[in-house]
Order: structure tokens, then C-alpha cells, then sequence
């Protein structure tokens, strides 16, 4: 009897069942491997996926309204913008209320300079009566207090955008970021001059195309050069190609200011030898011609890297064959080794693709206006505007559209086909 | 174990050296010749009666108030005291991120007596705001490239007129100034700018007058472009800082001139950012007061061609320190170069500028 429990239940050779002792086991080893990533793991959260969220939260938190001024935005909850006419005296006396401790809290200003990207001029309106408040009867009547501090009090849209701001969240950045607004009567896009953001990521796109075509036409028969020549000159060659990968940023950039700028080199040669005119002189820079020219030589050895790696593994052998079997030169590249190179081409297409669609500092020096990205508007809206929750819906949005590409690409070429060697 | 024991022995002092240094003070400013006129100026002299003050200096007032926003949200201010243009002032104070000042018992007074308030003026544009020099943007022309039998320019407007005087130009990538200029070249009073600027109207007359140059223009975004783009004969005409023009007419030699008429006033200073430790604030203090009195903001003009912000400290001003030459006909202060000039309303821009900016870089990018 006793055998066949044994039999069923296998142990170790100390009692213990064998499936626990196994699992065990299985658990620790999971752990030791856990720990050895650990490092790496903590360091992605931390420098990849928490910035990440942190800007989506961004895009979308908007506390800084009720927080600043509770009473206000709970009474305005009864009133109807669509009235066309100011909130009544219980919504000036909640204002005087939120804006006394605001203004001893320091942080009136702070509202209005959030409350100014919706509407220009409320920031002055927030530091001026910021300024009268101390001296307001406390009695009231409130509303003819805060209309003699500023006419603007009495201004609907003003209460508007207070009553609209109230939610603790706002899709009102990313609305901005597709130059889109809300109006009373719904969402709609803002007026023609003052859209930008679309025609900029239209634009990022078209020209990050651009790049990432003329640098698979370059960088193709380069990566086949390396990958057939004798070893000894390719060496040299792939020196050449590493050489400016090594090089600062910032030095090639501004090489290329010097080479393409109308008194500069290029021109001058040209002008020289009498091709154009001194009056007629190329614009190379400055425009989009100057951000394509530059990113491209920036781009190029990560096109040229992947594509070379993949070709290394390409048989000669397979063209012989299909030469031996009467294939001319060119079928033999088209139909034999062209198709073994396309995963490279994947691999370097995105890598170049992804990575211009976020470059800012090239464009932003030799783009002028015509040649510069979104990011360069990203940039503009951390540092001088500060609106970050625009710059995070804006960056939000680029990342969206990384990954929608990629998911397109995944759907026509197939990720299993991109490889880095 | 040796090797050890020396290493850690080192690490140790490294970090007793590190706290004992609580003397520090992180001076923010733009760098080159500006930073070194600050450093010849206010803190040679300060650290020479306080051996015990190590100042760090940060060239990161292009970046001043995302930074100082970055640093306030995480609770860690490692600034002392934070060069900004006037604008970027109101920005930050508003934002409660530099604090707020008295000029009067935290600014030293005239010689004469005269307090800090009035010897300031003007100049006090927000409540965090530490006046230094008064800058302008102004226009610079390549001499060399004026045509035969024309007068020079000697104003501002004269970069709207592609007639008497082609070429390309350069204009700073942002509305600021440009506006104003537009405006004001097309008729508009000066005193009527501002308000003609807050219709839609005034702003498309703005960008039309804009428009009659805009294929001619390159705009910059960084103060030393405009001067390399004339140094180099890339353009005839470009706005740029009156500091920069200086050094590169009186210090490089180049052929180039300036037109001073409508030159475009503006202010630099510092500010102190919001939430400092009391031993460092009382520090900081210390040295704002000594750094900001007559004699050290007219000193400051010896060194660069910015006039000083308090009005006792003109006559003050000498000569170059090193090029010997003197230096109050080229401060844009100087009657001669101050006949017409334009004052930036910084208050108004801390309202219209995301509104402008919008409709500006939209029209840019068309």
C-alpha cells in the first residue's frame, strides 16, 4: 500500500516532494537572474519608464486651478457661461476668499501665468489685483471691488476659462497640440494663423523621410563596398566611416555652416570656377535643404553600420550560383543578394528614421526657419515658455506617432525582418 | 590594503573638504565676455575682502528659468544667485521661484545718500528683480558693403528698406522687438505700439511689414550668430546685442558699423532664487549688496560696453581696461546713440508673449 502513495508522490532523496523541491529550486534561479539584471532593470525604470509617465501625467494634470482657488471653481459649478453675462456676487466673494490666501501663499501668480496660456492677458490681471486685494473692504460688495481693480473681472471669457480649467484634468494641451481649441460651442480648430503644430509634425515627418532615403541611397553602396572589399581597405574604409561618428555633434554642425553658407566654401568654389555668379550664389543653409544635407552626414553611419553587418553575412557563394546559372550582373544583385540585405536596410531605415524624428540641436542651427522640427518647438516650451504640459502633449503625441510608424512597419515588412547583424 | 586605506582615506577628505566648504556660492551667468566682466567687477574684489567665499560659477542663464523650475520641484536649489534678462525676471517671480526683494535695505544706497529705490528707478521692473546693466538690441551693418553714393543706415527701420540698402538680413527668431520694429517703421507712434499690438490687426500689419523682408532674413536664435553672420559678409544688416557689436568692432577690427537709432532697450540683473537656507541667503545677500553698489556696476562698464543700472554710477564710468579707450560713447545709454530709443514693456510681454509667440512662429514657418 504504502509503495504505491510512494509511488505516486515522488520525493527526494530527504522526504521532500519532488515537484516543491523543483519549483524551489526553479524560484531561486529565477531570483539569482533577477538580481543579476536588477541593476539594469532599476536603471531603465528610473531613466526610461518614470520620465515617460511623468510626461504623460503632465500632458493631462491640471490641479493647479482647484487647488488655487477651491471656493471659486465649486460656485462657478452653477454658473452658465452660455448666459453670456459675469457670475453673481457669490462668485467674486469665493474669489476674494481662494485669492487672500493665494496671494499670502504666493501662488496667485503662479495661476495666472497657467491661466495666460489659455488667455493673454490674465497674467497681469492676477498680479495686479494680486496687488489690490490687501486693501479690499472685507465686507464687500466684492463684485464692484474686483471690477474697479481691473474692467477685466466683469469679462465673461475670463470666468470662462476659470469655470473651463476647473476639472482636475484637461485634454485643453493636447487640443493645443493639434491646434485645436475649446470654444463654447465645442471643440474646435483654431483660426489659420494660428496653427502650427500639425503643418511642424507633418513637416518632422516629410523630412525625417527624407533623411532616412538619402541615407540608404548613400550609405547602401558604401555598406557594400566594406562588406566585399579585401579586408585591408575595407579597415580603412570603416575608418573613414567612424571617423566623423567619433567626431562632436557640434563640430560637424558647424563645419557644415562654414561649407554651405552663401560667402562659404562651397559657393565660393562654385562662383571660382565659374558655374554661378557672384550675384546668384546657392542658399544651401538655413532652410530645409541645410537640415537635410546636415542630419543626413550625421545619420549616415548609423544606416551604414547595420546595413554592413547584415552584408557581411551575405554568401558570395549565392551570387556565383546565380551567375553560374546565367543571371547578368544586375538580376544577380536584384533577385539574389538585394532581397538577403533587405533586413539591414529595416534595421538602418528605422534607426535613422527614429532618430531624426527627435533631433533638435542640428536643426535648430543650420534649419533657419523653413527646416526645423517639433522637437525644436518641444524644446522652445521647457525652456522659455514654460508651458510644460504643452511640450509633454507635444512629445506625447511624437511618441504616439514612433510608435504607430513602427506598428505600421511591423504590419508591412515584419520586425522579424530587421536585423543588426 | 594599503592602496585601500589611501583611497578611502582620500574619498573621506574629499567629502570633509566638501562640507567645510560652506563658504560655496554658485554665481549663474551667460558666460564669456559678460561673465568676465562680472567676475573682474563684483567677485575679484568680494572674494579679496572675503578670502573665505569660493564662487562656482554656471553658464546656464540661457536655461535659468526651466532649470530653476526643475530645481524648485525637486526641492534641491544648488543656486545662489541667478543672472536674468528683465522679462525672464517676471517670468520666474510670478512663478514664485526667485524671491522677492526690498530694494532698500537689501541694496546699498547712493553715495550721496540717495536710496537704492530711487538711485534704481525705473530699473525695478518686478518685485525679484536686481538691476545690473541696461543692454540694448541694436542694429550692426558691414561698412564695406553700403552701396556707392548712399548714406550708411543710422536707424533700425532702415532694415525695411530693401531698396537703398540690399542684402540679406538678420533678425532675432522670436516676436520680441521685432514687432515694435515693424510697427514703429510703419508709422505707427511710439507710444500708440503696444496697444495698436494687442489688436488682431496691428499684429497682421506687424507681420506685413515683416513680410516685405522676410525672404531676405535670417533669424538667429543665439546672441553670437548675428555677429559671426556679419564678421563673415553672410549678411548687411543684422539686430544683435550692443555688447557683442562692441568687441567686434573695437576688439576684432571688423569692418562694421551701427545704426543706434530705435535701438531696443533692455535690462539684465539678478535674482535670487526662492527657497534658499538661511546661512546661504544671508551669504548671498551679503554679496548682492556689495555687487550692486555704485562704484562696482560703473567698474563693470570698464570691461564691457553695457551701461549700468543705477543712475549714480554714470559719471562713474571710464575707460576700457584693456583697449584704453573710453568707454561712455559706446554705452547705448550715451545721448549720441540714445536719441531715439524704444523701451521694452516687459509686463506687457509677460501677458501677450505665448499668444504672439504663436502667432509668430506660425507665420515663420509659412
Amino acid at each position: 500500500m504504502s509503495n504505491t502513495a510512494n509511488a505516486e508522490m515522488l520525493t527526494t532523496q530527504d522526504g521532500k516532494p519532488l515537484k516543491a523541491a523543483l519549483s524551489r529550486a526553479l524560484f531561486r534561479e529565477k531570483m539569482r537572474s533577477l538580481m543579476l539584471i536588477a541593476p539594469l532593470l532599476i536603471f531603465v525604470l528610473l531613466t526610461f519608464v518614470a520620465p515617460i509617465v511623468d510626461m504623460l501625467w503632465r500632458s493631462v494634470e491640471n490641479k493647479i486651478v482647484s487647488d488655487t482657488l477651491p471656493e471659486t471653481v465649486v460656485v462657478l459649478q452653477e454658473w452658465d457661461p452660455a448666459t453670456g453675462e459675469a457670475p453673481d456676487e457669490a462668485a467674486y466673494e469665493a474669489l476674494y476668499n481662494d485669492l487672500k490666501i493665494a496671494v499670502a501663499e504666493k501662488t496667485h501668480t503662479r495661476l495666472g501665468s497657467r491661466l495666460n496660456y489659455e488667455k493673454s492677458g490674465i497674467s497681469s490681471l492676477f498680479r495686479k489685483t494680486g496687488r489690490r486685494i490687501k486693501r479690499m473692504d472685507e465686507a464687500g460688495p466684492f463684485k464692484e471691488q474686483f471690477l474697479e481693480a481691473d474692467g477685466k473681472w466683469g469679462d465673461v471669457e475670463v470666468w470662462q476659462v476659470l469655470k473651463q480649467l476647473s476639472p482636475r484634468f484637461t485634454g485643453g494641451y493636447f487640443l493645443n497640440a493639434v491646434d485645436a481649441e475649446q470654444t463654447p460651442e465645442g471643440i474646435q480648430m483654431k483660426p489659420d494663423e494660428d496653427r502650427i503644430y500639425l503643418f511642424l509634425f507633418g513637416r518632422t515627418l516629410f523630412l525625417s523621410i527624407m533623411i532616412t532615403i538619402s541615407c540608404l541611397l548613400l550609405g547602401y553602396p558604401i555598406a557594400f563596398l566594406l562588406a566585399s572589399l579585401p579586408l585591408r581597405s575595407s579597415n580603412l574604409l570603416m575608418i573613414l566611416v567612424l571617423l566623423p561618428f567619433w567626431t562632436s555633434l557640434l563640430v560637424r554642425t558647424s563645419a557644415w555652416k562654414v561649407l554651405l553658407q552663401q560667402q562659404g566654401v562651397i559657393n565660393d568654389f562654385l562662383v571660382w570656377i565659374g558655374l554661378i555668379s557672384d550675384a546668384n550664389r546657392l542658399v544651401m543653409i538655413n532652410n530645409q535643404t541645410g537640415t537635410i544635407i546636415a542630419m543626413t552626414h550625421i545619420l549616415l553611419p548609423f544606416m551604414i553600420l547595420p546595413l554592413y553587418s547584415v552584408m557581411k553575412t551575405i554568401s558570395p557563394s549565392y551570387v556565383r550560383a546565380a551567375k553560374s546559372l546565367g543571371a547578368n550582373d544586375w538580376i544577380a544583385f536584384w533577385r539574389v543578394y538585394f532581397p538577403q540585405s533587405v533586413p539591414g536596410i529595416g534595421a538602418g531605415a528605422v534607426l535613422v528614421f527614429i532618430l531624426s524624428i527627435g533631433y533638435y540641436i542640428t536643426p535648430e542651427l543650420v534649419g533657419g526657419t523653413s527646416g526645423i522640427f517639433i522637437s525644436n518647438r518641444i524644446a522652445y516650451h521647457i525652456s522659455s515658455s514654460l508651458n510644460w504640459g504643452l511640450a509633454a502633449a507635444l512629445g506625447t503625441l511624437l511618441l504616439v506617432a514612433v510608435l504607430v510608424l513602427f506598428v505600421v512597419y511591423d504590419k508591412i515588412v515584419g520586425i522579424d525582418n530587421v536585423k543588426l547583424g | 590594503m594599503k592602496l585601500k586605506t589611501v583611497i578611502l582615506a582620500g574619498t573621506a577628505l574629499a567629502f570633509a573638504g566638501h562640507t567645510a566648504l560652506a563658504a560655496d556660492m554658485t554665481l549663474v551667468s551667460w558666460g564669456g565676455a559678460y561673465q568676465a566682466s562680472q567676475k573682474n567687477a563684483y567677485t575679484d574684489p568680494y572674494v579679496a575682502q572675503n578670502p573665505d567665499v569660493t564662487v562656482i560659477w554656471d553658464e546656464s542663464s540661457p536655461e535659468a528659468v526651466a532649470k530653476l523650475r526643475a530645481m524648485n520641484e525637486a526641492g534641491n536649489i544648488t543656486w545662489d544667485l541667478v543672472d536674468v534678462e528683465a522679462a525672464d525676471s517676471i517670468r520666474l517671480c510670478d512663478e514664485g521661484l526667485a524671491m522677492e526683494i526690498d530694494p532698500d535695505t537689501d541694496l546699498a544706497d547712493a553715495p550721496d545718500g540717495t536710496k537704492a529705490s530711487e538711485d534704481f528707478g525705473d530699473m525695478l521692473v518686478s518685485e525679484c528683480f536686481i538691476p545690473q546693466i541696461v543692454f540694448s538690441t541694436t542694429f550692426g551693418y558691414r561698412t564695406d558693403m553700403v552701396p556707392d553714393g548712399v548714406e550708411p543706415p543710422t536707424s533700425a527701420c532702415d532694415v525695411f528698406d530693401l531698396e537703398k540698402y540690399p542684402g540679406k538680413r538678420a533678425l532675432n527668431k522670436q516676436p520680441i522687438a521685432n514687432m515694435e520694429w515693424a510697427l514703429l517703421c510703419d508709422g505707427v507712434a511710439y507710444e500708440d505700439v503696444y496697444t495698436t499690438l494687442e489688436t488682431e490687426e496691428g499684429v497682421a500689419r506687424a507681420l506685413a511689414k515683416l513680410d516685405t523682408i522676410k525672404d531676405e532674413t535670417i533669424w538667429w536664435s543665439a546672441s553670437a550668430e548675428p555677429v559671426q553672420l556679419l564678421a563673415d559678409g553672410e549678411i548687411f544688416m543684422g539686430s544683435a546685442y550692443n555688447g557683442r557689436l562692441f568687441s567686434l568692432i573695437e576688439e576684432q577690427k571688423q569692418p562694421v558699423g551701427m545704426a543706434w537709432d530705435w535701438q531696443m532697450f533692455d535690462l539684465d540683473g539678478w535674482v535670487i532664487p526662492a527657497g534658499l537656507p538661511e546661512d546661504r541667503l544671508e551669504a548671498v545677500k551679503k554679496f548682492v549688496h556689495f555687487a550692486t553698489d555704485t562704484q562696482r556696476l560703473a567698474d563693470q562698464a570698464k570691461y564691457i560696453s553695457y551701461g549700468p543700472a543705477r543712475k549714480s554710477s554714470a559719471p562713474l564710468v571710464g575707460k576700457h581696461a584693456t583697449l584704453g579707450i573710453d568707454m561712455a560713447p559706446h554705452m547705448p545709454t550715451d545721448p549720441n546713440n540714445a536719441k531715439n530709443t524704444f523701451v521694452n514693456n516687459y509686463n506687457w510681454w509677460a501677458d501677450y508673449r505665448d499668444d504672439l509667440d504663436a502667432q509668430f512662429q506660425a507665420w515663420l514657418a509659412k
